[in-house]
């Protein structure tokens, strides 16, 4: 007997689906505070040491956080590899952006503070604002994108191509619907950034965050309410027309897929579902009256179950589809015909199940360490080793 | 597809990751240097061992952080600028890339900053055990990524599916345990190793030319000379093992990087120097010396190194038998599950050469419709360029010989010597400072130029694996990353420089600071102050 079939294949999917969305929260929830804090730092830290002190709330840890995000792209690599050979050639343009500006964070955080000069340290002030704040904006817009189907088609060799000229693609994706889900993404991590430095700061920085967050959050949560109302009027979801075969080859173009109907669709045939939006709205709503009350921990817990229930949203919205094309339907990539092989979802489980627990611990004991206020005090005694 | 799209897009890739491999060696060796450093000091509890630590620690940070940022673009340029090649081999590949990060990645990202930020706020121990996991972790990363690499080289483990029009797994053992990624892994990493002990070595030699820091230099010298010597012998060693391998995994390469034009007679001479010209098939004023090629490659003295002519003939073989296999996979894409099961028998024993055929897709658009001269020309295109390839292995192998030599000179001084260097071989270390990092990426050039017409050696040629772009995007982005990187770079440098500059001074006045306060964990057991001069 064959080790891999111990699980069937529909199942294996549908794990990795799962695992899909944990990475992705997983990502949002912790290097989402990173990008939050960069996107609020010229906006909460006026002076050299404030700046500093916001800084170094994320220095110890971002380096760590930001791996969800690799480790997202080698998982959809891994599990995923239609999705990844053509989101991320899709999107080319807009990945690039989101590139150049994530790379200018790590170097921002570490060279930052390694010179005196004034103009030094606020050209990597900018570069930390824009690290942060653009790739927040861009993670919207995409799902923005994706939600609304995305012009590819594939070819009988299963290439992907993309319709649209050099700069036409990137305009394109600046949709007003993506354009809302871009600000939706962008406030809430920077209600996530906010909660994060009232947690970790006093004195003015704090005092700030907890001034701009609530405003963010509220944003946030109007904006999620617009899109749902959006969603629900003006935007054709898609179907699997004809049997669904759930254990069948990965090959886009083996099921036919209709557009058409409504994506909201999903919440009448599993209304279960419907706890995802709520945990949003209760999560944020709760978050910004933490951060008004001045309330720290929960606060942070309030926000991260806000984000996590947006997130999960927009997959439990869309299940099975994970990249519907908008020109050519039967080109969609769903969770029946977009993963990799049995053997190859069975062997990335195990490997998975075995090392998250242990990256969740030491990741816990980490922040155990380094858990209490980063206060004026440690930033200027500690000059030459902190950022 | 475009050819200038292909040619925008290699040039992409290589530029990108020849950058991120300027960071990467000095990551994988410093880690380890520093947690040697640091070791030292927890064992001893003398300062300038924390002092060194602390010194080559904010150097390796400032190297580190380049790495980190440029690896961003290589996890997923694979599908922005590759999305052919990721869809037809994502299947394997993929898997290593994401084992890096749940094993290797996570592991180094998460302590490094614990490693800068926990001094204060962990025990000795505990930090020592935080920096030699960050050095576990940069290490453990580089055991995935040459297994993903390792495959594009000699894919094993793995079978086309008709079906998903893809290779799939077949066994994860056989990939994970692939010959060419071991010898790949352990040569790759020595060579980090080299990298970090000349860069260790030629900054403490520039110190004690200036008459700086010597305490520092002199003890530096001494970690870096030791763990130097055992890696230059090690990435010989380990190169000698890729060529054996090359020897039964990818022969085109192993005949172009010796440029045996001709298969000789058991033992193959080796060719020293020489001229190599591709259109004529010699290789001019060629100095030889008898036995040694087939002593290297084969280990044997009978057996014969097949040269390029025999195995453009054999790829001519292949290429008939991939169309077998191409033209069956035509009629299982049409008929699906109706499709004779004579024809899926026939598949099967020729889909090994399938990516033969795929080399004609250059020429015509429907490869069963080849001309003899097109699968000739195909056939052709499997050597790769000679002469790069034959000139970056000969310099690669002479500076590998180099770094034997400077770290053996440098170990006997600082063993056996009493820590004195003549100022000639003091300033030759300064010099030798670029030297491993050439000698790197020649060797990159090496396996990726001599993997070429392929992005999977056999199974799926360059000119089919990239995204369909336009040119357009790929000049926005070519450009972007070359202004950027060259910023980056410029910086980065000028900070190295500064700090190398300024030297450990701070880390004195801060040692001097934190040996007061920790005054009664220093002494030492004959009841000495942390001050006492070490006894050499």
């Amino acid at each position: 007997m064959i080790l891999y079939e111990l699980i069937p294949f529909d199942v294996l999917r549908v794990i990795w689906w799962l695992l899909l969305g944990v990475l992705l929260i997983g990502f949002a929830l912790t290097d989402g505070f990173d990008m939050g804090v960069g996107a609020l730092l010229p906006f909460v830290a006026k002076t050299d040491t404030e700046r500093r002190i916001a800084i170094n709330t994320i220095g110890p840890v971002w380096e760590g956080n930001q791996v969800w995000f690799i480790l997202g792209g080698g998982a959809i690599f891994a599990a995923w590899p239609p999705l990844y050979a053509v989101s991320f050639s899709g999107f080319y343009l807009a990945m690039f952006l989101v590139l150049a500006a994530l790379i200018l964070r790590p170097v921002g955080f570490k060279y930052r503070s390694k010179r005196d000069s004034i103009t030094w340290r606020s050209a990597w002030d900018w570069a930390l604002f824009i690290g942060g704040a653009v790739p927040a904006l861009v993670f919207g817009v995409a799902v923005g994108n994706v939600l609304q189907g995305v012009p590819f088609h594939l070819t009988p060799d299963l290439l992907s191509v993309y319709e649209g000229g050099v700069l036409w693609k990137l305009i394109a994706l600046l949709n007003p619907f993506a354009l809302l889900a871009g600000v939706v993404s962008l406030a809430m991590l920077v209600m996530h950034g906010a909660a994060w430095l009232s947690l970790k700061t006093d004195g003015p920085v704090a005092a700030r965050a907890r001034a701009i967050g609530p405003v963010a959050g509220l944003i946030a949560a109007a904006g999620y309410a617009l899109a749902g109302l959006w969603l629900a009027l003006g935007i054709d979801g898609y179907q699997i027309a004809g049997p669904v075969v759930t254990d069948g080859p990965s090959n886009p173009l083996y099921s036919t897929v209709t557009h058409g109907g409504s994506w909201l669709a999903a919440y009448a045939a599993r209304p279960w579902i419907a706890i995802a939006p709520l945990m949003g709205f209760v999560g944020i709503l709760m978050a910004v009256r933490g951060l008004k009350a001045g309330r720290e921990v929960s606060t942070l817990l309030w926000s991260k179950l806000g984000i996590t229930g947006i997130i999960a949203s927009v997959g439990l919205t869309m299940f099975p589809f994970i990249l519907p094309s908008s020109t050519s339907p039967d080109s969609s990539l769903t969770v029946w015909d977009a993963s990799s092989s049995h053997q190859t979802l069975f062997v990335m489980l195990v490997v998975t199940v075995i090392f998250m627990p242990i990256i969740l611990a030491y990741t816990a004991w980490v922040y155990r360490v380094l858990w209490g206020k980063v206060t004026a005090a440690d930033v200027t005694e500690n000059s030459h080793s902190v950022y | 597809m475009d050819f200038g799209i292909i040619e925008l897009s290699r040039l992409q890739f290589a530029m990108t990751a020849m950058y991120h491999f300027l960071f990467v060696p000095l990551t994988l060796g410093l880690s380890i240097l520093v947690a040697i450093m640091e070791t030292v000091y927890v064992m001893t509890g003398r300062p300038v061992w924390r002092q060194m630590t602390k010194f080559w620690g904010t150097l390796f940070g400032i190297n580190f952080v380049l790495g980190v940022a440029t690896g961003i673009t290589m996890e997923f340029q694979f599908g922005m600028n590759w999305s052919y090649y990721s869809h037809y081999v994502g299947d394997i590949f993929g898997a290593p890339l994401a084992i890096e990060g749940l094993m290797a990645f996570f592991l180094e990202a998460t302590f490094v900053g614990l490693f800068f930020f926990g001094w204060d706020k962990l025990s000795k121990t505990a930090h020592l055990v935080v920096a030699w996991l960050v050095a576990l972790g940069s290490n453990f990363s580089a055991l995935w990524i040459l297994i993903a690499n390792g495959w594009m080289q000699h894919p094993v483990g793995a079978a086309f599916n008709p079906d998903t029009m893809r290779m799939e797994m077949t066994s994860f053992f056989d990939v994970l345990f692939n010959i060419v990624a071991q010898a790949k892994f352990v040569h790759t990493v020595s060579a980090g190793y080299v990298t970090a002990s000349v860069f260790v070595l030629g900054v403490s030699a520039w110190y004690l030319l200036k008459g700086r820091h010597v305490d520092l230099a002199r003890r530096s010298i001494a970690v870096a000379s030791a763990f130097g010597l055992a890696s230059a012998l090690s990435v010989v060693v380990l190169g000698d093992e890729s060529g054996y391998t090359a020897t039964h995994t990818q022969r085109m390469k192993l005949a172009a990087m010796e440029a045996m034009w001709e298969t000789h007679p058991a033992p193959a001479p080796f060719t020293l120097i020489g001229f190599p010209d591709q259109e004529a098939r010699q290789t001019h004023y060629a100095v030889e010396i008898p036995w040694v090629a087939g002593l290297i490659t084969t280990r044997s003295l009978t057996q014969p190194v097949p040269g390029i002519d025999d195995l453009v003939i054999e790829a001519q073989d292949k290429i008939r038998s991939g169309l077998i296999a191409y033209g069956a996979l035509m009629t299982i894409r049409e008929q699906r599950d109706a499709t004779p099961q004579a024809v899926r028998d026939t598949f099967e024993a020729h889909s090994a050469d399938l990516g033969y055929a795929l080399l004609l897709r250059q020429y015509v658009d429907d490869p069963l419709q080849a001309t003899d001269a097109q699968i000739a020309q195909a056939a052709e295109d499997t050597v790769p360029g000679v002469f790069p390839l034959f000139w970056a292995f000969r310099v690669m192998v002479a500076l590998g010989f180099g770094f034997i030599g400077t770290m053996a000179y440098f170990f006997w001084r600082a063993s056996f010597r009493g820590m004195r260097f003549p100022r000639w071989s003091l300033r030759l270390a300064v010099i030798m400072i670029p030297a491993p990092w050439l000698a790197a990426e020649l060797g990159w050039f090496v396996a990726e130029f001599g993997r070429q017409p392929w992005t999977v050696d056999g199974v799926l040629p360059t000119a089919l694996s990239a995204s369909s772009l336009s040119v357009g995007d790929l000049l926005i982005t070519l450009t972007g990353f070359v202004v950027f990187y060259t910023v980056l770079f410029i910086i980065e440098m000028g900070l190295m420089l500064k700090y190398i500059r300024k030297g450990p001074f701070q880390d004195v006045e801060e040692t001097a600071r934190w040996v007061e306060r920790h005054e009664h964990r220093l002494r030492t057991t004959d009841g000495q102050g942390p001050f006492a001069a070490p006894a050499e």
